[in-house]
């Protein structure tokens, strides 16, 4: 449980955030995008963990880039096939997870030195603890600049017809940043051990 | 006029950091000051330049559909040559710069071999994919205009950490929680080039 929220991989150990923001304009990219990245972490995880009495250590980079982009374009092909609207709209961001710091940082610092159950539970949390992280993202720039959930409204008409406008600037890119800010600016409040000097 | 409009483009309207958050790990990592962060965004410029070029002619005679064999669409394979390419390149690169230029080298230092892991590197190869470039001229072009727009902004984002070490922070945003909202306010100011046409 410690990866999803003391540990978290995005707001604690500052990695994959490159398609942490990019994909949260919509909850529905965001839950398909931390689904992708959970099995991809989990699965690289267990794969190199069952080799790695067998890797040799100075090969080993490439060795786990082979590993996490099979599993990748395992991902890519499974999602054009059955979920094509969606594998559109993510566009690059789906192939950007084999150079996603969380996938190599796990398994460099987990999955090498561990038995594969346990690597492929620490792989699952913590692709679980980045998959919150973007779902809440998502949820408040959905809400606020759509007005939607799942694609679904939320906020009914009649708040509109008062005078309601949908928050554009939530939508673009920079919201996303200064939202995370807020989000490690919550959670750090809570856990002060983790304020910096 | 083409190619100016496209590397305009490319620096300031498409950057890298601003409009799709590409590299980020080592842009919020490395940019504690000007010197280090000035180091690893020319290392980006020149792998930038080297790999996207080659990646763009595999892609086009050797992964697009029907390039190599008649009927055979081996695009699904992309993903992992490019990023075989760029492991490759880094690699080759780190040796030359080592033989030709030991200053470059002892400067550019631990960040050459971390580049390839860099998403902005994978980012502009599969942009170029994504966006059909005419010809390896605009794709060279195209590589070091977001280079430069990356370089432009980790060193500014180091300039202002610098001065902002000297704030008075609430607590619990200082460090990584104050950036982040730094580099959303320079987002934002990025923004005003959107829709300007060349």
């Amino acid at each position: 449980m410690n990866p999803i929220f003391k540990g978290n991989p995005i707001t604690t150990l500052i990695l994959g955030i490159c398609s942490a923001l990019a994909v949260t304009v919509q909850l529905k990219g965001a839950f398909v995008m931390g689904l992708s990245v959970i099995v991809v972490t989990s699965f690289s995880n267990f794969i190199v963990s069952c080799m790695r009495n067998s890797i040799p250590t100075r090969v080993r980079i490439i060795v786990q880039l082979v590993v996490v982009s099979l599993m990748v374009i395992l991902v890519d092909q499974f999602l054009k096939a059955y979920a094509y609207s969606i594998e559109k709209q993510l566009s690059v961001y789906i192939g950007l997870i084999i150079t996603n710091c969380i996938v190599m940082g796990r398994i460099e610092a987990f999955g090498l030195g561990n038995k594969p159950i346990p690597s492929f539970l620490d792989g699952l949390a913590n692709g679980a603890g980045y998959a919150m992280i973007l779902i809440i993202i998502a949820f408040f720039r959905e809400l606020l600049g759509s007005g939607t959930l799942f694609g679904f409204r939320i906020i009914p008409e009649c708040i509109y017809n008062a005078g309601y406008m949908n928050n554009g600037l939530v939508i673009l890119p920079p919201m996303a940043l200064i939202l995370l800010g807020c989000i490690v600016w919550v959670q750090r409040s809570i856990q002060k051990d983790l304020q910096e000097k | 006029m083409e190619y100016l409009s496209l590397f305009v483009k490319s620096i300031f309207v498409d950057n890298m950091i601003f409009a799709y958050f590409l590299g980020m790990c080592s842009y919020l990592a490395v940019s504690k000051n000007v010197k280090t962060a000035s180091g690893l965004g020319v290392a980006v410029i020149f792998v930038l330049l080297v790999t996207l070029p080659i990646n763009y002619l595999l892609n086009k005679y050797v992964l697009g559909p029907n390039a190599l064999i008649e009927g055979v669409d081996l695009s699904f394979l992309s993903l992992i040559t490019f990023i075989a390419v760029i492991a490759a390149i880094v690699q080759l690169v780190e040796m030359v710069v080592e033989k030709f230029s030991p200053t470059l080298y002892a400067e550019l230092g631990i960040f050459l071999p971390l580049i390839a892991v860099n998403c902005a590197i994978l980012g502009g190869s599969l942009f170029m994919q994504q966006r059909d470039f005419a010809n390896v001229g605009e794709a060279a072009v195209f590589s070091l205009g977001s280079g430069l727009g990356w370089f432009l902004a980790i060193v500014t984002l180091a300039a202002i950490r610098e001065k902002m070490s000297y704030s008075n922070v609430p607590a619990p945003l200082k460090g990584i929680g104050i950036t982040f909202i730094t580099v959303g306010l320079m987002a934002m100011a990025f923004m005003t080039f959107m829709g300007i046409s060349l």
